[in-house]
């Protein structure tokens, strides 16, 4: 495979394109699969079939096109999209096709959820077939690896990266650039690269999307990646949980692999490189970069103490890199249009643009991509469409388990890496969580906490035993039984967990309570001293405040956790 | 030019021997190997650093969390088990902050599983008891957690009561890295997380372990225990550690 080769590909796959007419893009990713878009795929299908345009038709299954609760999506040309579309619509939008659009599925796309978006890691999602690499050739889809193998030397690939100033998408923000080049000039042969795709957040959604909209750009970006760092051997470590991205990734892979663009020699050069999948057997505390190796390895995954970091001694005891799902996705674009380019986008220190996975209490719930320095204001209301049923905004959950919670008075912050950690939140991997007044922050602390005991592996003593106290304590206090000497407590263990847990997932765990205790201390006082909820959710009840006999509707943990299913 | 740049003749600027690395642990000064920790160091100078899942021969995981020091220029506390020196390292091994996060950690500890001293065969010689004493802890301020935890006394001469582990994975350690058989794992996540023997099965019926007792001797506390001992009369023997270590050592 050389540059011209790959331009064949692509002119083959336009011309084919041109031939068609009519591109009708059904959502095929997960959201819209749920509800029953494969239905309205195969209806439309045997639609233009029966009437014998399939010459001039062609009906495509794409990647997410961001709007996950109005699906199942459609879209018929570039400015044309269809919202709630069921099997029985196929009829009525192939007539529209030629005609006028169908007014009573109209999604309109001259709204700020598309409008204000920009769109580098998505600008393929719900455009090409997941399941096709031509489709992601012809969009210039691994020309970006080609070049670099044929016109850059490694170390020009990572100065690259330098410039751009690609930070660490996973949530701590790590300067990629920085990263490649420690991995490249760590001493050890075998290295490896992984991609860390065992995204566990509740109510994030990123990454899954990225590998089942657009897997080969997450190759491209490993590719690049080996390349750079001087690696053979690749692992994406993705979660069990995710059937269709993993189905994808393994088609991505073989096409890869069948067009000569992953194995030995790639495009002739000495340059090889294979990449494995694992999967994650259901584990949050795996996305933790040690944890994850010890389970490539096929040990019991738990974090052991950094230093040695990875990059000098990590998979097997090689120097070994490691990003996250969406950090390789922007690596591409990035070698495609120069570093200079993608560090005109965002901030002085967070460039570039960031994928969230916006759930909640929020009018539009899917998946966005912002340049970085947005207020959160802007995503709230304007991308977003505000809180439904006109009620009040409260508080937006960044970054998980291990983010906070963060008020109204930030709304209008920027959203980069380092003023979401000044107001005592993350960046995290993306998940936005929005909360309205019928939320009760310590009932929001309480089910994160929840999380957080349960998936800690339970390796050192305080996330181990301080998760579970720091749970108790919660229960009590939205169980109306808590007192002054509890709320103490709480805050001893929050600092004894910062400061004494071995890895992230203890060290975080705290930050849910530490903010919520920051920005909404008169809710605890209230539940503490005068026994009451301003939202109604918490009480005592018979089970001794078990989570499942709460009222459905009020309960926010069940909510969130079917968010993050 | 100022005379502090004038190098007298006939001598030399002095030179760091290359190997060696001079450090400060409490304010005093000590030299150290590269490959050395803050802990080794600490030991050879007897200086006490607390500590329950770390134990001489076994190789270290940094889990009890005991063991954090401060250390000058570094934000974080960290684990002076694993943390090798450097050059002019300064390290402080205890300060009330240290002692405070030390007494909520053994607390903790004692918070967790059923820790009953008075009925334990490990009474008088056990770590984490002991522990407690050395670090002043005199009550503990946590509500207990008092789990319904089993006794494996399956095996015709050892018992396991899940009661008094504390998790240090020093059997897990002894029995894969010294006795080879990795009889021992750890199942389950968080706080339900427990020592088991082979895929969880009784001990006794245990295809894979050599009743060598390495493990009863390691442990910390009454968690594993000789049968026939009373209240008390559990004492561990743990000379065998080192010496092994050594001996493999000169063999290597």
């Amino acid at each position: 495979m050389n540059l011209e080769e790959l331009e064949q590909i692509a002119v083959t796959e336009r011309e084919a394109r041109e031939k068609v007419r009519h591109e009708v893009r059904v959502c095929m990713a997960a959201g819209c699969l749920s509800c029953q878009s494969q239905g309205v795929k195969d209806a439309l299908t045997a639609e233009v079939k029966n009437r014998g345009l399939e010459e001039t038709h062609k009906v495509k299954g794409v990647g997410c096109m961001g709007l996950c609760s109005e699906g199942p999506l459609v879209a018929t040309s570039e400015k044309q999209m269809y919202k709630h579309v069921a099997s029985a619509d196929a009829a009525a939008l192939v007539n529209s096709l030629d005609g006028e659009p169908v007014k009573r599925l109209d999604c309109p796309t001259d709204v700020p959820f598309f409008q204000r978006q920009k769109k580098i890691v998505l600008e393929n999602s719900g455009v090409i077939d997941p399941e096709r690499i031509e489709d992601y050739i012809a969009e210039g889809g691994y020309r970006a690896i080609v070049n670099a193998l044929s016109d850059m030397m490694p170390q020009e690939v990572i100065s690259e990266i330098t410039t751009s100033g690609l930070r660490g998408r996973g949530g701590a923000g790590y300067p990629t650039g920085l990263k490649w080049s420690t991995v490249s000039r760590a001493d050890g042969n075998p290295k490896y690269v992984i991609c860390n795709a065992d995204e566990g957040d509740p109510g994030a959604f990123m990454d899954r999307s990225v590998l089942e909209s657009d897997p080969h750009r997450v190759l491209e970006g490993m590719l690049i990646a080996a390349y750079a760092v001087g690696a053979s051997e690749g692992f994406i470590y993705v979660r069990a949980e995710y059937p269709l991205a993993i189905k994808r990734l393994k088609t991505a892979i073989r096409q890869a692999e069948r067009l000569g663009l992953l194995g030995t020699n790639i495009c002739g050069t000495r340059f090889s490189f294979r990449i494995d999948l694992r999967l994650g057997a259901g584990a949050f505390v795996c996305g933790e970069e040690t944890a994850l190796i010890a389970s490539v390895e096929g040990k019991r995954g738990t974090p052991r103490p950094r230093p040695p970091y990875p990059a000098m001694s990590g998979l097997f005891g090689q120097p070994t890199l490691i990003n996250n799902v969406e950090t390789y996705a922007n690596v591409p674009p990035i070698i495609r249009n120069g570093g200079a380019w993608y560090a005109e986008i965002g901030t002085e220190k967070s460039k570039g643009t960031k994928v969230f996975a916006l759930a909640g209490r929020i009018e539009n719930t899917g998946l966005v991509e912002v340049p970085m320095g947005i207020t959160l204001r802007d995503i709230v209301y304007d991308i977003g469409g505000g809180i439904p049923e006109g009620r009040k905004f409260k508080a937006v959950q960044t970054g998980g388990p291990s983010g906070g919670c963060l008020p109204a008075d930030c709304l209008d912050m920027p959203v980069d890496y380092e003023s979401l950690a000044k107001a005592g939140s993350i960046m995290g991997s993306g998940g936005m969580i929005i909360m309205d007044e019928s939320s009760c922050m310590v009932d929001v602390a309480k089910y994160f906490m929840d999380f957080c005991m349960t998936e800690s592996c339970g390796k050192c003593v305080p996330c181990r035993v301080g998760t579970y106290q720091m749970h108790r304590i919660l229960s009590a206090i939205t169980n109306l039984t808590a007192t002054e000497p509890d709320l103490k407590m709480l805050e001893e263990l929050c600092d004894l967990l910062k400061n004494t847990s071995l890895c992230g997932l203890g060290q975080s765990a705290p930050n849910p309570v530490v903010s919520t205790l920051k920005s909404f201390a008169e809710e605890y006082r209230a539940h503490i001293h005068d026994k009451k909820c301003a939202a109604g959710v918490c009480g005592a009840h018979e089970n001794g405040g078990d989570e499942k006999s709460k009222p459905e509707e009020k309960n926010e943990a069940r909510e969130l956790s079917e968010v993050g299913a | 030019m100022s005379p502090t740049n004038v190098v007298k003749p006939g001598t030399k600027p002095v030179q760091p021997a290359s190997n060696v690395k001079t450090l400060q642990i409490d304010g005093k000064d000590f030299s150290a190997r590269p490959e050395e920790t803050i802990l080794d160091v600490a030991r050879q100078n007897k200086i006490f650093i607390p500590r329950l899942c770390e134990l001489e021969g076994l190789s270290d995981v940094g889990a009890c969390r005991l063991c954090l020091v401060e250390v000058k220029g570094s934000n974080k506390l960290l684990p002076a088990c694993v943390t090798r020196v450097y050059e002019g390292m300064e390290v402080t091994t205890n300060s009330p902050r240290l002692a405070a996060y030390r007494r909520m950690i053994i607390e903790l500890l004692f918070t967790e599983r059923n820790h009953i001293c008075s009925v334990c065969v490990s009474n008088g010689h056990c770590d984490l008891q002991w522990m407690a004493q050395k670090l002043g802890l005199t009550h503990v301020h946590f509500p207990y957690r008092y789990p319904k935890a089993n006794v494996d006394a399956s095996h015709e001469r050892f018992v396991i009561d899940h009661n008094r582990c504390i998790l240090c994975t020093r059997c897990v350690r002894v029995c894969d890295e010294i006795e080879g058989a990795h009889v021992w794992d750890v199942m389950g996540r968080g706080i339900d997380a427990k020592v088991v023997t082979d895929l969880n099965e009784a001990w006794g019926n245990s295809e894979t372990c050599t009743s060598c007792g390495k493990c009863v001797h390691v442990c910390p506390t009454g968690a594993l225990s000789e049968k026939g001992h009373a209240v008390a009369e559990m004492e561990k023997r743990r000379h065998f550690l080192p010496y092994l270590t050594m001996m493999r050592e000169s063999q290597e």
